[in-house]
């Protein structure tokens, strides 16, 4: 007789482990299956890990958990070739208790946060893939792995299997993800000694600082690049849509060169030595591509559910909150011993109830149009700072002319009307 | 620094398997259909090369991201999970 489980969680990311403490904390038996050799081991993540969702699992972590620096700190840069429009907000407040967000090393984070959840009675196995759910009778009950005599059952199996999702999609709750529903980013972990980060980022020992790159960081595809300032190292990384990627017949690693190299991003990384080189997808589709959640049996969280505000950069403390409301949910179906896909429901409208159902709503169509408009990344940023820099260069010109000069830069390309229609979509899209 | 994506990929743990996880459907259509080799560009590792008349697929260099799988117009490969335990290991991020 093969054993079995109140819970099996496939992936021991932020939302599996989530889910696999809260469900032992409450008594159940749960299995947690990882595929790497520990987890982390095939985890990347920019490095902002959110305090609020992590506290609602485990209540004053930050005292144990393996972080790096609280950020205090958010700079937002508006890059072109030679200069910048950038814009902060810094708060000494988050860099005391309760903080607001903290930079971290996934590959120790989530090795610490699973081992929480064996320290609750969940049990963990690593090294090993689950190649498929078992169906019967179109309820899941249990997970073939690639281990010999490798099947094992339970009430209830979780997914939280990340952005390749292939039981979800296995199971039939969601199609392919679409090129421009993921966004390819690669990375770099450069070591660089406290005092030199420090100074160059005018913080102390435990102060951090996380920069957001937009504009010529991408060449104007539509993406990010960030930099992230760590104990004694940076995260430096950058990323589009996958369709920008190909589109623009970018290679992620050049680009991330770029960046690199870039003469505004160049002095904070300057004498810096990569430790690690790293590449991953960010489900970044949103409202419109959120599967199927709960069928009979099956639950799915985090990465694989496409729960990622790529507007805020929020994707683990989504998951955190996923993998929660998945254990409260068969928590709830514990007690009548029903685990319908009708009782497994409760789940989705709590989804949709909390802020993660709420926040993708909010953007549904941000990621979308701003693909279908690539404007605003390759025109209005370098116009930006056009505008700023004849503002600010004295040459004797009157501000009034100027002032007209740079309305005229704005509007002469696409018409006064084409910017107050690309003005408006923009609001439109994030109001 | 590492500058190239060679010396990148060197400060990358990998755990190879002697099996290839990834495998491209049909020869046929990387050279008949898909003029722009796509994956050849994308990919973050520079796992798919075209040598000539086919395509080279190093997987023992993989990421493991799915970007060529989601990527690839013709949905000519074949994407699975290396064995558990192993693929790549990162250490950090």
């Amino acid at each position: 007789m093969p054993e079995k489980f109140d819970v099996i969680v496939v992936g021991a990311g932020p939302a599996g482990t989530s889910c696999a403490y809260t469900c032992a904390k409450n008594g159940l038996k749960v299995l947690l299956i990882e595929r790497g050799e520990f987890p982390g081991a095939k985890n990347v993540m920019g490095g902002i890990l959110y305090r609020k969702q992590m506290e609602e699992i485990i209540p004053e972590f930050w005292k144990e958990a393996p972080l790096e620096r609280p950020v205090v700190e958010q700079r937002f840069w508006f890059l072109d070739k030679e200069s910048m429009v950038t814009t902060s907000y810094k708060a000494l407040e988050w860099g005391k208790e309760p903080f607001n967000n903290f930079t971290v090393l996934r590959a120790k984070f989530d090795k610490w946060f699973a081992s929480k959840a064996v320290e609750q009675g969940a049990v963990l196995i690593n090294e090993t893939v689950v190649l498929e759910c078992i169906v019967d009778d179109g309820k899941v009950v249990g997970v073939r792995t690639d281990r010999p005599d490798g099947d094992v059952y339970a009430d209830v199996v979780v997914l939280a299997d990340g952005v390749n999702s292939l039981l979800a999609k296995s199971l039939g709750f969601h199609k392919e993800w679409k090129p421009e529903e993921v966004a390819l980013t690669v990375m770099e972990v450069m070591k660089l000694p406290k005092k030199v980060i420090n100074e160059r980022f005018n913080v102390n020992d435990d102060q951090g600082v996380s920069v957001e790159i937009f504009g010529d960081s991408t060449k104007g595809a539509l993406g990010t690049a960030f930099l992230y300032t760590n104990k004694d190292s940076l995260n430096i990384g950058v990323g589009t849509t996958l369709s920008g990627m190909i589109k623009k017949k970018m290679k992620p690693y050049e680009l991330l060169e770029y960046v690199k190299e870039h003469p505004m991003i160049k002095p904070y990384i300057e004498g810096a030595e990569t430790e690690e080189y790293l590449a991953h997808l960010i489900p970044e589709g949103g409202y419109n591509s959120v599967p199927k959640l709960v069928g009979d049996g099956v639950i799915v969280t985090g990465d694989a559910a496409q729960l990622v505000n790529a507007i805020h950069r929020e994707g683990s403390n989504m998951a955190m909150t996923s993998g929660r409301l998945a254990a409260e949910t068969i928590m709830r179906a514990k007690e009548t011993e029903d685990y319908s896909e009708r009782t497994l429901d409760y789940y989705r409208t709590a989804i949709y109830d909390s802020f993660i159902g709420k926040d993708l709503k909010k953007y549904k169509d941000a990621t979308h149009v701003f693909e279908e408009h690539p404007q605003y990344f390759e025109q209005y940023i370098p116009l930006m700072n056009r505008a700023m820099g004849t503002f600010f260069t004295v040459d004797g010109t009157p501000k009034r002319e100027k002032q007209s000069k740079i309305i005229k830069s704005f509007t002469g390309k696409n018409g006064r009307l084409g910017v107050a229609k690309d003005l408006y979509r923009a609001w439109r899209v994030v109001k | 620094m590492a500058k190239t994506v060679e010396e990148k990929q060197y400060l990358v743990r990998f755990r190879c398997d002697t099996k290839s996880h990834l495998e491209i459907k049909d020869h046929n259509v990387c050279m008949t259909q898909c003029p722009d080799k796509d994956c050849t560009i994308f990919c973050p590792a520079e796992v798919y090369k075209w040598e000539g008349d086919r395509m080279f697929v190093g997987y023992e260099g993989c990421h493991e991201c799915g970007s060529c799988r989601i990527g690839c117009g013709f949905d000519n490969i074949k994407w699975e999970y290396p064995k558990g335990g192993h693929g790549i290991v990162f250490r950090l991020a």
